[in-house]
């Protein structure tokens, strides 16, 4: 019996080498075809963003104000700051209630809020973001009668509590188990363990998820149409000085860097794009280009920070 | 946290005695409608090593998770009968849960240490009971990790991660841990299962140590472990008939169990006719 089917396996051994190597050839170079194909788009729009708005980037583009049309010189700083403004806004707004949320959802996962819960974060990322931005723009903007940065940091923070809680949770599902009864094995409370074991050991990923919300709602631009508005004349560093003049308290100039209308890049870019003036389309080439950096640096800093923070916990 | 239970034990006269540290009378113990555990009467004597043996999923993990209260931590689980730890009933509502667990200590299969430095994974436990000058834990920090003999191999590294140890020494990091809040009983559950030879040994001749301050119950896979290194021997085993529950088929001094047991089924595990 052994021997006959050794016969066999012996005949067709060479014929099958040949055709599993061929195989193999052909669908490794068609994996790296397509792998080449999907980074195109990506190297296309950073190449194409840097050719067309690099002529223009200069240390004044990051420094300065817009000035007028026709007058040469001026950045787009309001927009940047406002970007930085909005990101960290929606950060307060959304992170800790999203933590504590993933916490919840983690660890009872089957009992009727950790359903609701998981169903509506569901429903919420595919909530279109102009329809958030509406939403804030009656609950917040509309009562208090003006756009503010307070309001587009809101609508933000709603666009990224999705993101937050989905990845979290996730992250918090994989520390393992045996962690979690460490801890409790030596007599620390259920908050404690969570609090001191798993968020840390958890914090990277936490960390890389926090990234990718901050990084996409600092790109939308349709929540703030309703929200934050634009201002071309923001101005934090001026805010600050006049405060400090005027021996404001720090919650009074807290209060005024939020609650006027504030600019943000994508906003900025929207709004030079739409005008005719081939300075303000050029211009609108290099917002994408900061915003592009802007993104990009927020991605790298962070990746370095996890990458350094897992060297030394693994030692 | 000492008296606690001490002046329970003037309010609750259970008499016991004070050899045995740990109880365990008519214990049941349920996952749901399921009954994973019948009837286990077994004790632990102070300053003993207690094994317990069997094939594998006959309760071994359940029986030690219910001593300390870590067997709350499985849905819809809950434990029948009396566990007296110094003639005080665990499963009594006056008692806290917190108590038992830091007076009873637990090591687990894999080690487990935190991610964090050596020191904080030893100090964790101190920390929690309050202990935070910085001399004082770093004095419990030093003689833990020295009783777990892993003081020559850390001292100059204690602000290392704990995962950059070895698996063995991982091990004892995690024995460290627990010893460092100062419990009077130590549930190992087949703590060198996950470790070479070297490194098993190296935790039996730990073991040897450890019981001359505490009272060890160790469950085991390997039959010569428990030969080795236990006074006391539980050999526990599925009721393949009926309720399918796991429970005691002979508790005596170690040995008895591997030189003259009572049981067939035991000599017959013992000699490695099966299991």
């Amino acid at each position: 019996m052994t021997t006959q089917f050794q016969e066999i396996i012996a005949k067709n051994q060479s014929r099958l080498s040949t055709r599993r190597k061929f195989t193999n050839a052909f669908m490794l170079s068609v994996t790296g075809l397509l792998t080449v194909l999907a980074l195109i788009p990506l190297f296309w729009i950073i190449g194409y963003v840097f050719y067309k708005g690099g002529s223009y980037l200069n240390v004044s583009f990051f420094t300065q104000l817009p000035r007028p049309l026709g007058v040469e010189g001026g950045g787009v700083l309001h927009a940047i700051e406002g970007t930085i403004i909005l990101s960290l806004l929606a950060s307060i707004f959304a992170i800790p209630p999203g933590v504590m949320a993933a916490f919840y959802a983690s660890r009872y996962p089957n009992t009727p809020i950790g359903i609701t819960l998981r169903f509506s974060t569901d429903v919420l990322s595919g909530v279109p973001s102009i329809v958030i931005g509406l939403f804030v723009y009656v609950i917040m903007v509309k009562p208090m009668g003006h756009y503010s940065g307070l309001a587009g940091g809101v609508a933000m923070g709603i666009l990224m509590l999705p993101t937050i809680i989905r990845t979290t949770e996730e992250m918090l599902k994989l520390v393992p188990g045996a962690l979690r009864e460490g801890s409790l094995a030596l007599g620390a409370a259920e908050w404690k363990t969570s609090l001191s074991v798993i968020f840390p050991a958890a914090l990277n990923g936490i960390m890389t998820g926090f990234l990718l919300a901050i990084a996409r709602a600092a790109g939308e631009t349709a929540p703030l149409l309703f929200t934050a508005l634009g201002n071309e004349r923001y101005d934090v560093g001026s805010i600050i000085r006049n405060g400090i003049a005027q021996k404001q308290s720090i919650f009074m100039i807290l209060g005024r860097i939020v609650d006027q209308p504030v600019d943000s890049l994508p906003l900025t870019l929207w709004k030079y794009a739409q005008q005719p003036y081939p300075e303000r389309i050029q211009q609108s080439w290099t917002v994408a280009l900061v915003l592009l950096i802007v993104i990009l640096t927020i991605n790298i800093l962070t990746r370095l920070w996890v990458e350094a923070r897992r060297r030394s916990l693994q030692g | 946290m000492e008296t606690k239970i001490e002046t329970q034990t003037n309010s609750n006269p259970v008499a016991s005695d004070p050899a045995k540290k740990l109880e365990v009378k008519d214990v049941s113990v349920f996952y749901g409608k399921f009954r994973a555990l019948t009837g286990i009467n077994i004790d632990a004597y102070t300053t003993q090593i207690t094994a317990i043996i069997g094939p594998s999923g006959c309760g071994k993990s359940t029986l030690l998770r219910s001593f300390n209260h870590m067997i709350d931590l499985t849905p819809k689980a809950h434990v029948e009968g009396q566990i007296l730890f110094d003639g005080i009933d665990i499963n009594t509502k006056q008692v806290d849960v917190v108590d038992v667990r830091r007076r009873i200590g637990m090591v687990f299969q894999r080690p487990n240490p935190f991610p964090k430095s050596i020191y904080d994974n030893v100090a964790y436990g101190p920390r929690l009971y309050g202990i935070r000058g910085k001399n004082d834990l770093d004095l419990l920090v030093e003689k833990s990790i020295r009783q777990a003999a892993l003081w020559d191999e850390v001292k100059d590294k204690l602000d290392q991660s704990g995962l950059s140890l070895s698996g063995g020494q991982q091990q004892r990091l995690c024995i460290a841990r627990a010893l460092a809040v100062q419990p009077e009983v130590i549930l190992m559950d087949e703590p060198a299962s996950a470790l070479d030879p070297i490194s098993t040994l190296r935790i039996e001749e730990l073991m040897q140590e450890l019981k001359k301050n505490y009272t060890i119950i160790i469950v085991t896979h390997n039959m010569q472990q428990a030969a080795r290194v236990s006074d006391y021997t539980a050999m526990m085993m599925l009721d393949k008939e009926g309720s399918r529950s796991g429970t005691i088929v002979e508790f005596a001094e170690t040995k008895k169990i591997f030189t003259n047991p009572k049981d067939k089924r035991t000599e017959d595990y013992v000699t490695g006719r099966f299991g």
